[in-house]
């Protein structure tokens, strides 16, 4: 009994030790967190993300930390290539010894990794990407994406002609690669038996073509009366132009990815784009109904407060603010158990987590089996002057 | 019947972009006989200079000539600065010069100006009834551009004692020395016109694709292709060459193997077309004795 009693007390302290052991990268006071931005090179546009989200654990920290430990986010500049992705992952990884790696920007960067963090079972945690294939829980369970998938996107489009016009005939282009194809498949998955009869010409155009004249010359022969335009900012702005000019007026819907008002609907014509539907899930900060909005409001104090002369205009900031919101939320219900298990399990239960910044009604929700938390989208309408949202919400299919 | 016209007509308007790209491809190889990788990225980081005046209020073609001149300096100063201690390294090293000199003009051009991308204003009306909608105004005044610059490039090569200078100096630069041209100085002017007429290939084509730091790099291929079908020391067969590309591609794409593989059979044409003539369909073939 007595050496029962040792045994029992021994393999606690053991656990215990085990437990404390197991938490690299967390101390008393602090939780170091890796992360790989695009601050230089031909995306440095979205190291505002990262900007903000520095900013963001600063205002946690000035607050006190989280449960009683401060945030280190060690954001690094990666340039948006993938050799040097790898590098800075491992030297975060293994020379300063981060918990997780956190809302890492980029498909082709994060890809590259991938199998790395998963083979050190290090979580991966919010990618920064809208590619499908982060919720491949499976083969992948230390990724976990965040922002609904280009698939999601293009589900919820063809749900929506399928519900305001069953009889359409649509065309779509896209561009040839993971980007264009997730899309094609999202609104293949929603078609279904269907997708032959509704879809008069799919086209896609590699993004080496010097124009996409041709595509949308071919897709207007073919008839159609709805055009899904699934391109990345400059084609989009070529084929909403040249759409326009060929005297073609179909229904266009327009992937999220190119909705920027400067680089595509001004090169391409702002009257010229009247009309186009596109889907949404973040404020926009130029949106006149969000002026009395208390999540727009909070979100303008912490800009003036702690990003002082960035540009509010920038959609990059509200986003970053919402994953480090969404972080800190799954780092307050780990509790002291800062283990890098439990980190990835707290991830993958999130249950209807609402974030001020979100459209109303838009969660955040993760499962075991969904590690797809964002699915969905309120369509808005552009106008001329500014995007104008209509309608319910919309959710695509599961994972 | 009409998609086919229209598909011809869309096919000549970007032929245009591919023959006035050809154009300066045709230059620098006449003056210098290298075919320079850095030539679209130069005449991109000149159509920001174009962009950067007309937003400081220039008005358009004053903008437009300024940009030639400083296009100009640009080849020439390329030329003295780097080029010429290269004279006698072997056409490698100059390859690698070429390279070079395309990376630093993408990420000079990303890092001044930014990766974004821009709208750039045409001097032609805008109006989108034009022709039924088959070819922009713009798209016809770029390609009757193209065609004056065509004109001024053969009138030059063909009638002044300039150009005839720079041909030798090109063909022969020992030759030449002897009869007293200034080789150097041809070849720096050779590339400094080059430039110029990479930067009227930008600005015409600029309105079309939109400007971005790597406007040019898709372009630059099919240009590449054009001015080898028709024959790179030839303006002419050059300029032809890019249009026959653009239709080409077009009637591929939409009739034949579809948009994956347009620039595939464009290519097979192309080297089908050097395997019988491998001076291109209007080159010269030269014999040099040895």
């Amino acid at each position: 009994m007595k050496y029962l009693l040792w045994a029992a007390v021994l393999a606690t302290l053991g656990l215990a030790r085990a437990e404390a052991g197991d938490m690299p990268g967390v101390s008393a006071t602090e939780i170091k967190i890796g992360q790989t931005m695009p601050y230089s090179g031909p995306a440095s546009a979205y190291g505002a993300d990262g900007r903000a989200e520095v900013a963001y654990f600063k205002m946690i920290n000035d607050q006190g930390g989280i449960n009683g430990r401060k945030i280190n986010l060690m954001s690094v500049d990666d340039g948006y290539s993938p050799p040097k992705t790898v590098e800075q992952t491992r030297m975060l990884v293994e020379q300063e010894g981060v918990s997780f790696m956190f809302n890492g920007l980029g498909t082709p960067t994060q890809t590259a990794v991938q199998k790395y963090l998963n083979m050190k079972k290090v979580p991966q945690l919010f990618v920064a990407t809208g590619a499908d294939k982060w919720g491949d829980y499976q083969h992948f369970p230390w990724t976990i994406g965040y922002q609904p998938s280009y698939r999601v996107e293009g589900q919820i489009y063809a749900k929506y002609v399928l519900k305001t016009k069953p009889d359409a005939k649509v065309a779509i282009i896209y561009q040839n690669d993971d980007f264009g194809k997730d899309y094609f498949n999202g609104v293949k998955d929603i078609f279904g038996d269907k997708y032959a009869k509704m879809v008069a010409k799919d086209i896609s155009y590699e993004v080496t073509d010097p124009t996409t004249d041709q595509q949308v010359v071919t897709l207007q022969a073919s008839g159609a009366d709805t055009l899904m335009i699934f391109a990345t900012p400059k084609f989009a702005a070529q084929i909403i132009r040249k759409v326009y000019d060929i005297n073609w007026h179909p229904q266009e819907f327009l992937t999220n990815v190119s909705i920027s008002v400067g680089a595509v609907l001004k090169p391409a014509g702002v009257e010229k784009a009247v009309g186009i539907i596109t889907g949404g899930y973040i404020k926009d900060s130029t949106d006149p109904a969000w002026a009395n909005d208390q999540g727009m409001k909070d979100w303008l104090a912490f800009m003036d407060k702690y990003m002082p002369g960035a540009d509010k205009t920038d959609g990059n900031y509200t986003y970053g603010y919402a994953v480090a919101m969404t972080l800190a939320h799954v780092l307050k219900e780990c509790g002291n158990d800062l283990s890098r298990e439990n980190i990835m399990k707290q991830a993958t239960n999130i249950h209807a987590l609402e974030i001020p910044v979100f459209i109303n009604g838009i969660t955040v929700n993760t499962s075991p089996t969904n590690f797809h938390p964002l699915r969905q989208l309120q369509l808005a309408r552009w106008n001329g002057k500014t995007w104008e949202r209509f309608g319910d919400i919309i959710e695509g299919n599961g994972s | 019947m009409q998609a086919l016209w229209h598909q011809i007509f869309s096919g000549i308007a970007t032929g245009g972009i591919y023959a006035s790209v050809a154009l300066a491809l045709v230059m620098i190889y006449q003056a210098t006989h290298h075919v320079n990788f850095a030539q679209g990225e130069m005449a991109t980081f000149s159509t920001y200079i174009a962009l950067a005046l007309i937003e400081a209020g220039f008005p358009y073609w004053l903008a437009f000539l300024a940009t030639i001149i400083v296009s100009f300096a640009i080849g020439v100063i390329i030329e003295r600065v780097l080029m010429r201690p290269m004279a006698e390294a072997p056409v490698l090293a100059s390859v690698g010069v070429f390279i070079g000199l395309l990376l630093i003009f993408n990420s000079v051009t990303g890092w001044i100006f930014s990766y974004s991308v821009k709208a750039f204003p045409s001097p032609f009306p805008e109006t989108s009834q034009f022709l039924g909608g088959w070819a922009s105004p713009h798209e016809v005044g770029a390609t009757l551009v193209t065609l004056v610059v065509l004109v001024l490039v053969y009138g030059f090569f063909r009638f002044t004692k300039l150009g005839l200078a720079m041909r030798a100096a090109a063909y022969n630069p020992v030759s030449s020395r002897l009869v007293g041209i200034r080789v150097g100085w041809m070849l720096a002017l050779g590339w400094g016109l080059a430039a110029a007429i990479g930067a009227i290939a930008g600005m015409m084509v600029a309105p079309i694709v939109f400007l971005d730091p790597s406007m040019m790099s898709g372009i630059l291929l099919y240009a590449f292709a054009g001015a080898l079908l028709g024959g790179i020391d030839n303006p002419l067969g050059a300029v032809i060459g890019g249009f026959a590309v653009g239709v080409i591609e077009n009637l591929a794409g939409a009739y034949v193997v579809g948009p994956e593989l347009k620039l595939t059979l464009a290519l097979v044409i192309i080297i089908a077309v050097l395997i019988f003539k491998p001076a291109g369909i209007f080159g010269r073939v030269i014999v040099s004795r040895v």
